[in-house]
């Protein structure tokens, strides 16, 4: 196409779209070697190793690390996306329901807790529930509330998306349901839900990132020394042994997890517009 | 709902039945009987309310007014158990509506096993039966999405005999696929014709209309116009609205414009 211009309007002043396109390329690598450079230049690189990345405090983590702080971290992760995938599921039917006050409410809820930063909601569960109806403790301990923290906050985006799977289920599948002789709620149960579930499972495991990373604000529980997760425990560890290394190995442990699952978020996205054509 | 009562009445009866969409009345009193075993064929233009009356009569739209009896029960009761008189009546769609994320045997057990409670065996031995008698016996364990349109088609008729109807509904069951492969799912409906089954169909097939159709009911702007025997109504038309149709749908030209106008239609709702 670019070609074609070239040949029907040789005499056009000013550079060609190909001509354009390469000198716009060109600026760009100037700017990213002279920003690498600039900042290689600036940083103390004698003090960064010296301060992120001692071998010998590193080895010090192991095994711990991976056999306590990341195990917590997966497992308060696990704990919250299921209370919020099932409280999530609720709510986006109930987002669907026909009854008019179980869709208000389930709209006031999502708007609600996507509104609120999640650490809030870490801060209320930890000191506003316990001082609201003294002398009951939230099943599960700690566990517990950060499941029921976590689930809260996930619950409201994972009811949109679920809301939005459901709705993207075609309308025929309801109704050949419905013909065979399905109650409305065994439909959804059988029939719809399923293949909802097919269509946003990328956008449920970009949620469980997100998840991921936010179990870091058990920070604001109160932990014991057995339930410290990754970031607690690289913190703690950092001001015992005043070096930052154990931060950069926390952050390491984050990264092994989220950069896969966002390999596998990118695969099924890809698998799924591949179905589409 | 399992002790019905001697068939004396017809098996599908509608009595003054009217539907609206908001302003849009398209079905304008509609009074129609079928007798059980009757093949009943439904044709006129796109939008005369055809898979409306269709949809009334097992309910998947509420009418606006006016009553629906199959078997005897009355669909149009309050009090009626829709699901439990639903699964007495088959449906076939124009897109199939198979469920795309269940092998072809699954398809035809889940209804079984969670609406009739069916045990998993004789789940299976059913949908086996019925996939022998649309001829895909082989296809047992694949996905719809690999099966061809016709295949698919008669893949939801199995899936409809399953579940042991009285009555079996058809929505232009052959307008969404191949010409090729119209032939194949005609000749499942046939035979099916043939061992007495009640059948309502809508369609444009002429020359299923011809051969196999005990009645064929003319509908135009929401009324039945015309409804007597194929030889009569297809080839002897008593009125003007149904010779207009019939001579356009037979001129091949006339019949391509019909037929892209009634795609725009289909594709909207
Ligand atoms: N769910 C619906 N909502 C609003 N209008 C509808 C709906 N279904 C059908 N209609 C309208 O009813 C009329 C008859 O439609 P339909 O019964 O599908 O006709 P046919 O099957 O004979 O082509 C059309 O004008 C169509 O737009
Ligand atoms: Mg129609």
């Amino acid at each position: 196409m670019t070609a074609t211009d070239v040949r029907l309007q040789p005499k056009k002043k000013g550079l060609t779209r190909r001509r354009k396109r390469s000198l716009s390329r060109g600026v760009q690598y100037v700017v990213f070697v002279a920003a690498v450079i600039a900042f290689a230049v600036s940083a103390d690189w004698g003090r960064l190793k010296n301060q992120f990345a001692q071998g010998s405090i590193a080895k010090q983590m192991f095994p711990d690390v991976i056999t306590l702080a990341l195990k917590n971290t997966v497992l308060y992760t696990l704990s919250g996306f299921v209370v919020g995938l099932a409280l999530g599921m609720v709510i986006a039917l109930m987002r669907l329901s026909s009854v008019g006050p179980y869709r208000w409410l389930a709209g006031v809820y999502i708007e609600i807790f996507r509104g609120l930063p999640a650490l809030l909601i870490f801060i209320f569960i930890g000191v506003a529930v316990p001082l609201a109806f003294p002398g009951t403790e939230i099943v599960g301990g700690t566990y517990g509330k950060v499941a029921l923290a976590l689930g809260l906050v996930a619950a409201a985006y994972m009811a949109e998306t679920i809301r939005a799977g459901i709705q993207a289920v075609p309308k025929g599948q309801m109704e050949a349901a419905r013909s065979l002789g399905f109650s409305p709620a065994r439909a959804m149960t059988s029939i719809i839900v399923p293949q909802a579930f097919r269509i946003i499972l990328p956008p449920l495991t970009n949620e469980l990132v997100l998840l991921f990373k936010d179990s870091s604000l058990v920070l604001f529980l109160g932990v014991t020394l057995e339930e410290r997760e990754l970031s607690k425990y690289g913190r703690d560890l950092a001001s015992t042994t005043a070096n930052s290394t154990p931060i950069l190995v926390a952050g390491l442990c984050y990264l092994l997890v989220t950069i896969p699952l966002g390999f596998v978020v990118r695969r099924m996205e890809a698998k799924a517009q591949e179905a589409v054509k | 709902m399992s002790e019905q009562p001697a068939p004396a009445g017809p098996e599908i009866e509608v009595r003054g039945l009217r539907k609206s969409f908001g302003d849009n009345e398209v079905l304008r009193g509609i009074d129609l009987e079928i007798r059980q075993g009757e093949v009943v064929c439904v044709i006129g233009p796109s939008g005369s309310g055809k898979s409306t009356l269709l949809r009334c009569v097992n309910l998947l739209e509420e009418p606006t007014k006016g009553q629906v009896f199959v078997g005897g029960t009355e669909l149009t009761d309050p009090d009626v158990d829709i699901d439990a008189v639903r699964r007495r009546i088959g449906m076939v769609f124009q897109q199939f509506n198979l469920f795309p994320h269940l092998t072809v045997t699954e398809n035809l057990t889940l209804p079984q096993r969670r609406v009739l409670r069916r045990d998993k065996a004789a789940a299976a031995k059913v949908a086996a039966e019925n996939l022998e008698r649309v001829g895909l016996s082989e296809k047992a364990d694949a996905y719809p999405a690999s099966l061809s349109g016709g295949q698919q088609q008669r893949v939801a008729i199995a899936r409809s005999l399953s579940m042991g109807p009285e009555v079996m509904l058809f929505d232009e069951p052959t307008s969404a696929l191949d010409p090729e492969l119209v032939g194949d799912v005609l000749a499942v409906m046939r035979v099916l014709a043939d061992e007495g089954m009640t059948m309502m169909v809508v369609t444009h097939e002429m020359t299923f209309a011809r051969e196999v159709a005990d009645r064929v009911v003319f509908m135009d702007g929401g009324v039945i116009v015309e409804d007597g025997s194929p030889e009569q109504v297809i080839g002897a038309p008593r009125h003007e609205r149904t010779r207009h149709f019939l001579a356009r749908l037979l001129d091949p030209a006339m019949a391509q414009v019909e037929e892209e106008t009634s795609d725009q239609v289909g594709g909207s709702g």
